[in-house]
């Protein structure tokens, strides 16, 4: 069976989405919601089995399977996982879990589509972690975009139109530039959409820097990086709970991961030539978007500029080149991925009850809400990178590559464990602690079993993370050596 | 006196298409039963299939020309006509309740709509610029009088002057472009015209004048920025039947005349042609996208569309090798499926006494018809070129085509000016989706399974065929030597 795991856990949810909308009649939510949960726990079963049976000692592709597709191309059905994509596609069927759980109670109208919608997801997310013929990956990075629009535009706020037509235009602009690099690759390679063909084709550093743009492009929007973040927070607002946990979690990772699969081992030189911008891009998201985060009203919001401003220390990570920073990097995609969705979980708590995302309709739930408050105070902890939660390692390992690198950088980034703490504990002051100031806040109702279940998932994980990071770096170390060495031989 | 190579069997699909519109003609006259328009339905319906079959029997590699030299039957025309004669016989289909239901529309729809298939057959067989201009005309003619079926109408009438006087003129410029090769070459054979022209050199006044009027007159007939004013006025005017008729297949006989006069007649003056055609393709695909998002009737809208589509269409020819050509007729092949489906689409949903063609009827249609509501997603999709539909592998070819002709900046602001364009594809979703239907907008829900089906199967097909899309770019590629 593993020789056809990804196989599986690419079309197993796509398949699977599209029966749950079998169920699509009123009377079946029950049922559209007890396949989706069995469905993603198969998933989440599944995916451990590349975990377990991961070779660490070799940075080659893993599990791999090769088909030809489409020979008028040279386009392949090749997929394999190395040290990167692992850990991202199991982190994507454990939220998958978590998202459909968080969605049971929630979500009544069009249950059956909802499920399915972020089935489907799931499957092309893994997809795109797994692809590793170019047009393949990016079959996989633009069908994401067509459920991710119908999911804010169906399930989403007031604003919900303007904002998914910003999202799915700002990422199709991106990733329509980096089909043209790839059109431009694949000419240049003699005909291969392979990305290992890519990884050793040489190019001058004129054509590298157009690459490298083009490609900076698409990931970058996806990141998000400034100055393009600006669809995020629209986003975030206004898409459903469970939407932003995947954003989030999920698809940010994707620029990250882009970053590492195209930019560093396509154009090394133009990446080293360019490093310089993409770093101060990177610190002004760390610092910058952590100030305007420090004055948002709006939970998710807030929220929101937090991702770009953890976001930023991962670019960070990847453009210092070297191993510590790029594990740091690495560790704070897969953190951010638990904390960030934690935290939107967390708004969408409150917001399922009172149905307002501001800070000053609230105050004082930790009274009325016990149980809640203490899994809020601990994931906001972990946003401000508390040492034991998941959210310290990376960010530590980041400032500590960029102190090899240069102490300024390093110096400024730091800047963020006093920033992230106080624009996330005011928050929680504001709204946790305090005294009541609004009666309706007074009945509030404590965490239900599924809320407990998918809060206390999470904080297993942040901080099994946070205490012990040994496990998750064994896994990418080899890969991220092989890649350092890679980028570090020029191309010219 | 025979010509020695008078070769009448090579154009019997022609003849017999002809000929079956004379006697669906004929036979009108003598129907005095209940349903007279029944009968020519069936009949030209089952004239198209048979011509296709006929077509199919017929492919051979290698070109044969007959009728003395004026007529070419190569794989490239047997496969443009096969998929005319296919996408004409399901506009036929989908718009046959439509037709009947509207008194305007008798046996003449079916006959001139044959005849027009006829031209266009014979402009993609034409290896002689009379054959091309006389296909050209009997196509044209057809579609003027179809475009004026709605005779007391008062955009339908003004839509028809239009089609009628603009066309009329871009015949004229094509057959003043014609006449200017003759005198260049004393032959209006393509294949002298072509060596006429190689021995004139780049810079003959003559062969230029030529090359600008062949190219406004085929611009005029594509509706390419700035020779579009037609284009969206008859598309609105048109009864919707008329609409997908001109939309789809025609399309792909556009591309068959350019092959004949400009890529292979024209050959030596490809440089100067394809400087024009640059302009005329950036210009119409951001002329299309911008105008389409100011549109609130989809008809129109999707006139707008089309335009930008043969900008798109155009950046195949302009890469100027056979990859590039290939991918233009691919494009186009796929563009006709995906035009007629939705013109099907539009016509399924039209009542007595309702058009279902402004851009509120659509509202809500995600809660109220999900089928349909879903068959339009998929379609607009694939419009904007988002993968896996088939719509995204047509743009993906020709820009590949374009890049390996070294026009990367024009590949570059083709994708920039597809970002546009997809706001308004995206914006039909949004309003089936996440509208809110307006109440006096409900349309009683119809119930046409086996016409239904076939829409389901037309559109789906632009998602099923993904793992058999190789195959058909492989194809295209063989048909153009």
């Amino acid at each position: 069976m593993s020789a056809y795991l990804l196989s599986i856990l690419i079309w197993l949810p796509i398949i699977g989405g599209a029966g749950i909308l079998l169920f699509s009649k009123q009377g079946q939510e029950g049922a559209a919601r007890t396949a989706s949960l069995m469905l993603s726990l198969v998933m989440f079963v599944l995916s451990l089995r590349l975990w377990t049976g991961f070779d660490k000692q070799t940075a080659a592709m893993q599990f791999e399977e090769k088909a030809q597709w489409i020979k008028a191309f040279n386009i392949n059905y090749h997929l394999g996982v190395d040290g990167i994509s692992m850990p991202l596609i199991v982190l994507t069927t454990l939220l998958t879990v978590i998202v459909v759980i968080a969605g049971w109670e929630v979500i009544k109208t069009r249950v059956a589509q909802y499920f399915a919608a972020f089935l489907m997801m799931e499957g092309v997310m893994i997809g795109v972690f797994a692809a590793q013929d170019a047009m393949l990956f990016y079959l996989f990075w633009e069908v994401m975009l067509i459920p991710m629009f119908l999911i804010i535009g169906i399930w989403g706020g007031p604003n919900r139109i303007y904002a998914t037509i910003k999202f799915f235009l700002y990422t199709l602009l991106g990733s329509l530039l980096m089909l043209v690099a790839l059109l431009y690759l694949y000419n240049k390679s003699g005909g291969s959409f392979a990305i290992s063909d890519y990884h050793a084709l040489a190019m001058p550093m004129g054509v590298q820097k157009w690459i490298f743009l083009a490609f900076f492009m698409a990931f970058a929007v996806k990141v998000p990086m400034v100055p393009v973040h600006t669809w995020l927070p629209d986003a975030h607002v206004e898409a459903p709970t469970g939407g932003s946990v995947i954003l989030a979690a999920i698809m940010l990772k994707m620029g990250g991961y882009g970053f590492l699969r195209f930019n560093l081992p396509i154009t090394p030189d133009a990446s080293h030539a360019l490093a310089g911008y993409v770093i101060a891009l990177s610190l002004i998201a760390v610092i910058y978007i952590a100030y305007v985060a420090l004055v948002q009203g709006d939970m998710k919001k807030l929220i929101a500029y937090s991702s770009i401003s953890h976001m930023g220390f991962v670019t960070l990570g990847f453009f210092v080149f070297n191993q510590t920073a790029l594990e740091g990097a690495m560790v704070q995609m897969i953190s951010h991925g638990f904390i960030s969705g934690a935290m939107f979980l967390v708004v969408g708590v409150l917001y399922d009850r009172l149905h307002s995302r501001d800070i000053a309709t609230y105050g004082g739930v930790a009274t009325v809400m016990p149980k809640f408050a203490f899994f809020a105070v601990l994931f906001a902890m972990a946003n401000a990178g508390l040492p034991g939660t998941s959210g310290f390692v990376g960010e530590f390992l980041v400032i500590l590559g960029a102190f090899q690198f240069n102490a300024w950088v390093a110096t400024l980034a730091a800047l963020t464990l006093v920033l992230g703490a106080a624009y996330t504990l005011w928050m929680v002051k504001r709204v946790m602690f305090g005294p009541i100031k609004n009666e309706d806040v007074k009945t509030l109702v404590d965490l239900s079993s599924h809320e407990m279940l998918f809060m206390s998932i999470l904080a297993v994980f942040t901080i099994a993370v946070g205490v012990w990071p040994n496990p998750l770096l064994d896994v990418m170390r080899t890969t991220l050596e092989n890649l350092l060495s890679h980028v570090a031989v020029s191309k010219l | 006196m025979m010509p020695e190579n008078f070769n009448l069997m090579l154009a019997l699909p022609e003849l017999f298409v002809s000929g079956m519109a004379c006697l669906i003609l004929l036979y009108r006259l003598y129907d005095k039963s209940c349903c007279p328009n029944l009968m020519p339905y069936i009949a030209s319906v089952s004239t198209l299939l048979l011509t296709a079959i006929m077509l199919i029997g017929d492919y051979q590699t290698g070109a044969r020309l007959g009728f003395n030299s004026t007529f070419v039957q190569d794989p490239m025309a047997v496969v443009v006509k096969i998929a005319i004669v296919l996408i004409t016989a399901l506009v036929f289909i989908y718009g046959a309740r439509y037709n009947s239901e509207r008194g305007y529309f008798k046996t003449e729809f079916y006959v001139l709509g044959l005849f027009g298939v006829v031209g266009m057959m014979l402009m993609t067989s034409a290896s002689h610029m009379l054959t091309l201009y006389m296909g050209l005309e009997l196509f044209s003619l057809s579609l003027y009088a179809m475009v004026a079926f709605y005779r007391d109408s008062r955009v339908a009438s003004e839509a028809a002057i239009k089609y009628f006087i603009l066309g009329a003129l871009a015949s004229a410029i094509l057959l003043y472009a014609i006449s200017l090769l003759y005198g260049l070459s004393g032959s209006l054979h393509i294949s002298d015209v072509k060596a006429a022209v190689a021995g004139h050199g780049l810079s003959h006044l003559g062969a230029i004048l030529a090359v600008v009027l062949v190219v406004v007159g085929l611009a005029f007939k594509l509706g390419a920025v700035p020779f579009h004013m037609w284009v969206p006025d008859v598309y609105q005017g048109s009864p919707t039947s008329v609409t997908a008729y001109l939309g789809a297949a025609p399309k792909i006989a556009a591309f068959a005349m350019l092959m004949r006069i400009l890529v292979d007649g024209l050959a030596p003056q490809f440089e100067n042609w394809q400087d024009m055609l640059i302009i005329l393709a950036v210009l119409s695909i951001a002329v299309g996208n911008i105008v389409a998002i100011a549109q609130r009737n989809i008809k129109r809208m999707l006139a707008y569309s089309t335009i930008s589509h043969m900008g798109f269409f155009l950046l195949g020819i302009i890469s100027g090798n056979n990859m590039g050509y290939s991918a233009s007729l691919f494009y186009v092949l796929i563009y006709a499926v995906m035009s007629v489906a939705v013109f099907g689409l539009i016509l399924l949903r039209t009542t007595k006494t309702t058009e279902s063609e402004r851009m509120a009827d659509f509202k809500g249609l995600g809660a109220r018809e999900p089928l349909m509501a879903f068959l339009m997603l998929v379609l607009m999709f694939s419009m904007a070129g988002i993968p896996p539909f088939a719509g995204f592998w047509a743009k993906m070819s020709v820009i590949n085509a374009l890049m390996q002709s070294n026009l990367t900046w024009l590949a570059i602001v083709a994708v920039l000016l597809a970002v546009i364009g997809a706001y308004y594809y995206l914006r039909v979703i949004k309003t089936m989706y996440f509208d809110e239907p307006e109440m006096e907008v409900l349309i009683p829900a119809q119930n046409h399974t086996a016409i239904r089906w076939l829409l389901v199967l037309n559109v789906l097909a632009l998602i099923l065929v993904l793992p058999w899309i190789g195959s058909l770019i492989d194809l295209t590629r063989s048909v153009i030597q």
